[in-house]
This record gives structure tokens, sequence and C-alpha cells, in this order.
């Protein structure tokens, strides 16, 4: 019977190296595939994403409430999903976000008066609900009406609270960078 | 149920102002026909309910308007029923042109906005309606 000869390994420092390189081999392996995985769960949250803009007809189907001018049915922090379709008449009393030319932030204001011809073009007025005036102070310069195209979408659900995170991450960026980079190892590290 | 009393309209500029004053009475409790749904309406998940006047009507320039006249806010545990007598519009009631003049056929309905703890935001009509049918003339005094 013969015996497995294994050549000896030249001492303990080239012991430790070849004890690394096996190490580093494997994990490259598994860094990918972690990697590959990172990269799967980004894919599926932005399909989903996506997949809510076409069922919601907006192109913002969740958004977080950022003023205090609809307390108290909504703070800071809250969460709103709507939905954006074109069959869905706009009418008094909704609550709309909309979005002011030329500004990027969209506003959560309910709707005060609408005048609709017959032909479907509809202009009105917003205010919220914990504002004094309505929202013609906040137009462009000369709008006194908002219309169809400044819609974003209809409030149809609300969760309370759950944005915060979304603020505190704008408000203070070593929050974000810390969040993700947590959110990275996590991702990184844990084994399925 | 309401009661409704109107009174004038006045030209500002070009476009019709309407003054209305009302009186709401409403149980909103009591708003669903079935009795046993009584305490239904201010159940654990109902945090408030904007509750909303409007009028509604038709004229020559637009086929569909839709003012807001009055609102307010009702919380949990605020008492669910109303009586409201003479109340002035909180919101200038003007139409988008001259429409109100002699349009007999302005609708005023009362209706709210559930707003939950969590989930979804119903819009519910209440029950009842009332017609205000506008003068043909305008009143030049303003005593409101």
């Amino acid at each position: 019977a013969g015996r497995a000869v294994v050549p000896p390994r030249s001492g303990p420092a080239m012991l430790s190296l070849d004890f690394l390189d096996d190490v580093r081999r494997m994990n490259k392996r598994q860094l990918y595939y972690q990697v590959l995985n990172f990269g799967m769960i980004v894919s599926s949250a932005l399909m989903i994403w996506k997949g809510l803009m076409v069922v919601t007809g907006s192109e913002s189907p969740i958004v977080v409430v950022l003023s205090g001018s609809m307390e108290p049915a909504f703070h800071r922090g809250d969460l709103l999903f709507l939905t954006n379709r074109i069959e869905d008449p706009i009418r008094v009393g909704e609550i709309v976000v909309f979005r002011i030319e030329g500004r990027e932030i969209p506003i959560v204001h309910r709707v005060l008066k609408i005048h609709e011809k017959q032909n479907g073009d509809i202009k009105f007025l917003t205010k919220g609900d914990n504002n004094a005036v309505d929202d013609r102070g906040l137009y462009k310069r000369g709008q006194h009406w908002l219309e169809k195209k400044d819609v974003v979408g209809r409030a149809r659900g609300f969760v309370p609270y759950i944005g915060i995170v979304t603020i505190l991450m704008n408000d203070y960026p070593k929050f974000k960078y810390a969040v993700l980079f947590l959110l990275g190892l996590f991702v990184l590290v844990h084994r399925e | 149920l309401r009661k409704n009393v109107e009174d004038f309209t006045g030209p500002r500029e070009r476009s019709d102002l309407g003054f209305v004053t009302f009186d709401i009475t409403a149980d909103i409790l009591n708003n669903k026909k079935i009795l046993t749904s009584i305490f239904s309406i201010f159940d654990w998940n109902v945090k408030q309910l904007f509750l909303y006047l409007s009028a509604e009507y038709s004229t020559k320039n637009n086929a569909l308007n839709q003012v807001v006249l009055w609102d307010k806010i009702m919380l949990r545990g605020d008492n669910p029923r109303l009586f409201l007598k003479d109340m002035k519009s909180k919101y200038f009631f003007f139409d988008d042109g001259n429409g109100l003049k002699g349009n007999r056929n302005v609708t005023l309905t009362l209706s709210w906005n559930v707003v939950p703890n969590a989930g979804i935001l119903p819009l519910v009509t209440g029950s009842g309606h009332v017609s205000v049918p506008f003068p043909d003339t305008y009143e030049t005094t303003k005593s409101y």
C-alpha cells in the first residue's frame, strides 16, 4: 500500500501565506456571489417600484409628508400612497399631491374649488387643512389655478411616522451614508 | 339633514360672488341608514373626520363647478352631532364667470373625508342635500 506523499511545506511563514491564499480565493467567490445577490435585491426593488408606478399611474406612488400644513390629519414623516388614474375625476375634498411649475418639491393639500368644462378640462384651487388661506400665494406668479398636468397623484391611503427615516436621511446626510453603509455591510456579510 | 337660507349675489370684477348662510343639523353618527352601524363611523381606526359643505352647480362656462363653502375637522372624541345655525361660508363663493345669477340648481352637500390612524382615506357623501336657487338680480349693498 502506497502512502500519499505530501511534499513538505517549507517553514511556518509559507504555511500562513498559503492559508491566506486559500481564504482569499474562497472569499472572492463568495464575495462575487454576495454582490450578485445584492444586485438582485436592488433590481427586484426597482422592479417593484416601477410596477407600482404602472399600477397607480403616478410617477411617484409613495410620498413622504414634509410639512405640517395638513395637520392634524397628516404630520411630517407620514407616508402617503397615491394613485393618478386619469379616469378618476378631481373632486373637492380630495387630497391631491401636486407640483408647482418650476418647483421640485410636491405639495400635499386638499381641493377646495373646481371648475370643469364639458370636455374635461379642469382648473382647481387647493388649500392646506392647517393653513388659514388657500394656496394661491404658493402658485407661480400669475397662476390662479392648478390643472390636471400639475397633479402627481391623489392620496388614497397613508401610514404614519414611517417616512421619518427619509426625512432624517435628507436632513442629515451623514445618517444616510451610515444607513447605506450598514445595509451594504449586512447584505455582504449575511449568508442566505 | 340640513336647512339653508340663501342671501344674494354680488358681482366682483367680472365674477359672481355668492353669499349663502346655512344651518347645519347633522347627526354624523346616525348618517348610516342601518341602525346597527351607529357607532361604526368613529371606530378604533378613525383619527378624525374632515367635514366640508360643498356647493355643486353647472354654468354656461363650466359643465361642473364645485366650491367648498365651509369645512371643519372633527376629531375622535368630539361631539358627533352638529347644530350650527346661521353660519356664514368660510370661503368666498366665487364663480368662474357669471354663472350664479339666476342659477336655480345649486346643490349643497355635506361630505367628509375619513382620516384613519393608518390605511385607506375614503370620501363619504352624507345623505340628503339641499338645492339653493340664486336670484336673478345682484345686490349692490354689502351687508355681509
